[in-house]
């Protein structure tokens, strides 16, 4: 993986590294598993098919399986989409707290840095990223964090060895946070609502007489012109605003925020969402919370319950799948096991339908991207994994994760480490 | 993007306080002449703060028809688990309900002990997470073997409850791992109680915290010291050495006091002499392979036993040398990476250990997973199968009872379902190493402490009392 040859070819071929990715993706035919599309009805015996990179074909035994193609007897395992993590830091992050990259916070002013995308530093090379994708991840949506507005999130494919490779689509979503005042720079909450407002009514401002401002004709704004360009997504409405919130009555005004300022609003974290489950359901607002945390680890989250998302989704509620035990891995080194969040909340009541949802197709239709990924469907990237049982199930292993059509087998440093000291003492000329 | 995190305890945040500069706590002189009981040499005042648990009120109950783990023999399929008088006193296929009895039909439900966590630190880093009550880390200078992680404790952290719900019966509290020498561990039963001596498992030793690496030299590293890793062990042996000195003179003493007055007392030394005689058992917090070796070598030296790393993500690497040693692992299935130390985590630490004729134990240093020891051993027996291991669920059950009650130094009163242990069981609604599985009830000493289908019967701790919305169900 990390060989010079590889480097160099890299290096010379420049911008044409989709070219390359499609070139190694060969055609494969999924058979006789257990498809399940997200998007459609469960399959028994059924058959996926992959060509150039895309999905050609999802159906029954009687799909034609084209000749060149490379056959995976899927007999007796389950056949799905690639998993999404959708809140990650997944490429920016080497060593959280003591070493590499740390590439998730940008410095920003007065605490907005609308403008950071931290994807631009994202490395496709990351240690972790082959940890997660052995786990069946194949995409993530990485974020920034810190501050009032931490700055914009995409998403990732976890394949290829360029950004440019890996980027699904940028700028799906601003990150921001609705509770915390230190992070804000604020002394309460409603200043810090307020300071949100003022960023909006600032951008539209700025959206107004963008003219003028640039000829120094229009009265000075307190943020940078790269954070209100950046803001002006948000104030139209294309893209939501992801609000870390968690106290239920700070997320009814968070309702009220983006009513009033007819912006789009993601609840993420939402602890104590169960409680105003009626509400959010009346909105139709997302919440992306986890299934793993019943810590009432702050005065705004003491209603914390692991059944939240169940009971989010029993009152109609869209929810969207998120690490949340707290333990500080489930953003960074343990992206990759979203899988056993799902399964967690169907222990305490999802819909195994709707926990699968949750982490597929659920996020791909949040930012915007499930025309591409999420779902088997016709059309869409080539990322399938073939799991030996029930994906939820600790036992379960992925035994074939495709990625844009290409399989990939890397072995994680986990697996390396792990082959070098399965007989001691070591021998260190291997793996 | 991330959640608030309750306090990355593994990571150690919390700053310095003020009193860095401050002298060792005053000796008090000593007038009591008891003589020295076996494992109670820490004259004069050996039980300063004695457990007052008592049992709760129990009924007669067989378990029946269930799959049995016992932990300490194979499983049971359509099993039964007589409890009486807070003990188990049958186990079997075929086990008649005496005319008391409450029966439980365990149909497609699984038995097995009462989970121990090793490595806790509910009580003294409460919820919700405040200034107020960060009680953990004594970091007011690298070694404060004086403290007693129980004088943190508040009975009232609702983390317990939650903990007990997760099927988890006994706890060892331990300080954190800002310094050199944390102080002692506190090993607790979860249960609702007034103050901490109510919680106290009668008869438990005590631990001792120790910490390797990269938390005593960051957070001493500007405050006159350790820096660096040299550092860091040159400290413990200048303690050892003081308190091998302490130990000779009190032991002197103690062989006939009839001999002039008591040696003066020090609160710090008295705990670590205790260590020297075997009567405190050291657990001691070390990530890397390396360090864990020099720790092995300061032990020897100085004569006293570590009885289990904590965390010890490199414990795989000298697998061999932990199980010669008869040193346990209490580890994570799957943490590691998130700093230096830490960075050669694998999945298939527990499995190799085991593999090599180890002590695996499932332990959890965070207030989630805790609840869910049973899922992390879940994840580390895929990863040793993944290996090729021939690994059972009945060995596996082990890593989560009968290893960490060893490593309490009570394996004689828990960690198994034999005849004669305390009745602390588990009764899990399907197999526990499915993520699906919830504890149903759990039982200590026999009594029913919580039942997933009685919401009402739920033990609140008095904060939750207005502050957290009651909740239905087990959640």
């Amino acid at each position: 993986m990390r060989n010079s040859t590889r480097r160099r070819s890299a290096l010379g071929i420049g911008l044409g590294f989709f070219l390359a990715i499609a070139a190694n993706a060969q055609t494969i035919a999924i058979t006789g598993g257990t498809v399940l599309p997200v998007s459609g009805p469960k399959i028994k015996n059924g058959t996926v098919i992959i060509k150039n990179g895309k999905i050609t074909a999802v159906g029954g035994p009687e799909t034609v399986v084209p000749a060149d193609a490379k056959r995976i007897d899927a007999a007796g395992k389950w056949v799905t989409p690639g998993f999404i993590n959708a809140s990650t830091e997944t490429g920016l992050v080497d060593v959280g707290f003591s070493g590499g990259a740390n590439e998730s916070r940008a410095q920003g002013k007065d605490n907005v840095a609308a403008s950071f995308q931290p994807w631009l530093a994202y490395n496709p090379e990351n240690v972790l990223i082959p940890a997660a994708r052995e786990f069946g991840i194949t995409s993530v949506v990485t974020w920034p964090s810190g501050g009032l507005v931490a700055g914009q999130g995409a998403v990732m494919d976890l394949a290829g060895s360029s950004l440019a490779e890996a980027l699904v689509k940028p700028s799906v979503g601003m990150a921001a946070d609705f509770e915390s005042d230190q992070s804000a720079g604020v002394g309460a909450r409603a200043e810090l609502f307020a300071k949100l407002a003022g960023l909006l009514e600032d951008t539209r401002a700025y959206a107004a007489n963008k003219v003028a401002y640039n000829a120094a004709r229009f009265r000075t704004l307190p943020y940078r012109r790269e954070d209100l360009e950046a803001m002006i997504p948000v104030v139209t409405g294309k893209i939501p605003l992801v609000l870390v919130v968690d106290q239920a009555n700070d997320i009814v005004a968070a309702l009220t925020f983006a009513k009033e300022q007819k912006v789009r609003v993601v609840i993420y974290g939402g602890a104590e969402a169960w409680m105003v489950a009626d509400k959010l359901a009346a909105a139709k607002t997302t919440v992306m919370t986890g299934a793993m945390n019943n810590i009432p680890r702050d005065f705004t989250s003491l209603g914390s319950r692991q059944d939240n998302a169940a009971l989010l989704r029993k009152a109609g509620v869209n929810v969207v799948m998120i690490g949340n035990a707290g333990g500080g891995d489930e953003s960074g080194f343990n992206v990759r096991n979203i899988r056993f969040e799902a399964g967690n909340a169907v222990g305490y009541g999802m819909k195994w339908d709707d926990a699968l949802r949750a982490v597929t197709l659920g996020p791909a239709e949040l930012f915007g991207v499930s025309d591409r990924i999420g779902a088997l469907k016709v059309g869409n990237e080539g990322n399938v994994v073939v799991w030996d049982g029930d994906p939820f199930e600790f036992a379960t292993r992925a035994e074939h994760v495709i990625i844009r059509g290409v399989e990939y087998n890397t072995k994680s440093r986990k697996d390396l480490l792990t082959e070098r000291y399965k007989t001691l003492p070591p021998d260190y000329t291997k793996p | 993007m991330r959640l608030p995190a309750l306090a990355l305890l593994f990571i150690v945040t919390g700053s310095l306080s003020a009193q860095a500069g401050k002298t060792a706590p005053a000796a008090a002189d000593t007038t009591h002449k008891t003589p020295p009981g076996p494992g109670a040499l820490s004259l004069p005042n050996a039980d300063p703060f004695p457990s007052t648990y008592k049992p709760f009120p129990s009924k007669t109950t067989l378990i029946k028809n269930a799959t049995v783990f016992t932990a300490t023999g194979p499983r049971i399929t359509g099993g039964s688990v007589l409890l009486r008088d807070g003990k188990i006193v049958a186990v079997g296929k075929d086990i008649a309900a005496p005319a008391d009895a409450v029966v439980i039909d365990g149909a497609g439900k699984y038995v097995t002990p009462g989970i121990i966590d090793t490595h806790s630190h509910l009580g003294v880093y409460s919820a919700p997470g405040t200034e107020a009550n960060s009680d953990g880390n004594e970091a007011t200078r690298p070694s404060t073997a004086y403290v007693w992680a129980e004088h943190s404790v508040w009975p009232q952290d609702p983390q317990f409850p939650r903990d007990l719900a997760g099927g988890v019966t006994t706890l060892q509290v331990l300080p954190g791992s800002a310094n050199l020498i944390g102080g002692r561990s506190a090993v607790l039963k979860v249960v609702p109680a007034r103050s901490v001596q109510g919680m106290k498992f009668p008869g438990a030793k005590y631990g001792l915290k120790m910490a390797c690496g990269e938390n005593p030299k960051r957070v001493y590293g500007n405050k006159g010291g350790p820096q660096t890793r040299m550092g860091n062990v040159a400290g413990y042996r200048e303690q050892w050495i003081q308190a091998e000195a302490y130990r000779r003179t009190w032991d002197k003493y103690l062989a006939d006091p009839s001999k002039g007055d008591p040696p003066r007392r020090d609160l710090a030394m008295e705990t670590l002499a205790e260590v020297l005689r075997g009567n405190i058992l050291v657990q001691n917090h070390c990530y890397r392979a390396d360090e864990m070796m020099q720790m092995i070598d300061i032990a020897h030296e100085f004569g006293y036993k570590i009885r289990s790393f904590h965390h010890g993500v490199e414990a795989y690497k000298i697998a061999d040398v932990l199980a010669k040693e008869g040193i346990s692992g209490s580890l994570w299935a799957d943490w590691g990476g998130f700093k230096m130390e830490a960075l050669d985590g694998i999945d298939a630490n527990l499995a190799l250990l085991d593999h090599a004729g180890g002590r695996s134990v499932v332990h959890s240093d965070d207030a989630s997973g805790s609840q869910r020891l049973n899922q992390e051993a879940a994840k580390a027996m895929a990863a040793g199968r993944a290996l090729g291991f021939d690994l059972t669920e009945e060995q596996v059950v082990k890593w989560l009872t009968i290893n960490a009650a060893w490593t309490l130094g009570l394996d004689d009163k828990i960690g198994s379902i034999e005849v004669g242990k305390n009745a602390d069981v588990v009764l899990w609604t399907g197999d526990p190493f499915s993520v699906y599985s919830r504890a149903e009830k759990v039982w200590i000493d026999g009594a029913m402490m919580y039942d997933l289908n009685d919401p009402a019967a739920r033990w609140r701790t008095d904060f939750e009392l207005g502050f957290v919305p009651a909740m239905g169900g087990s959640k």
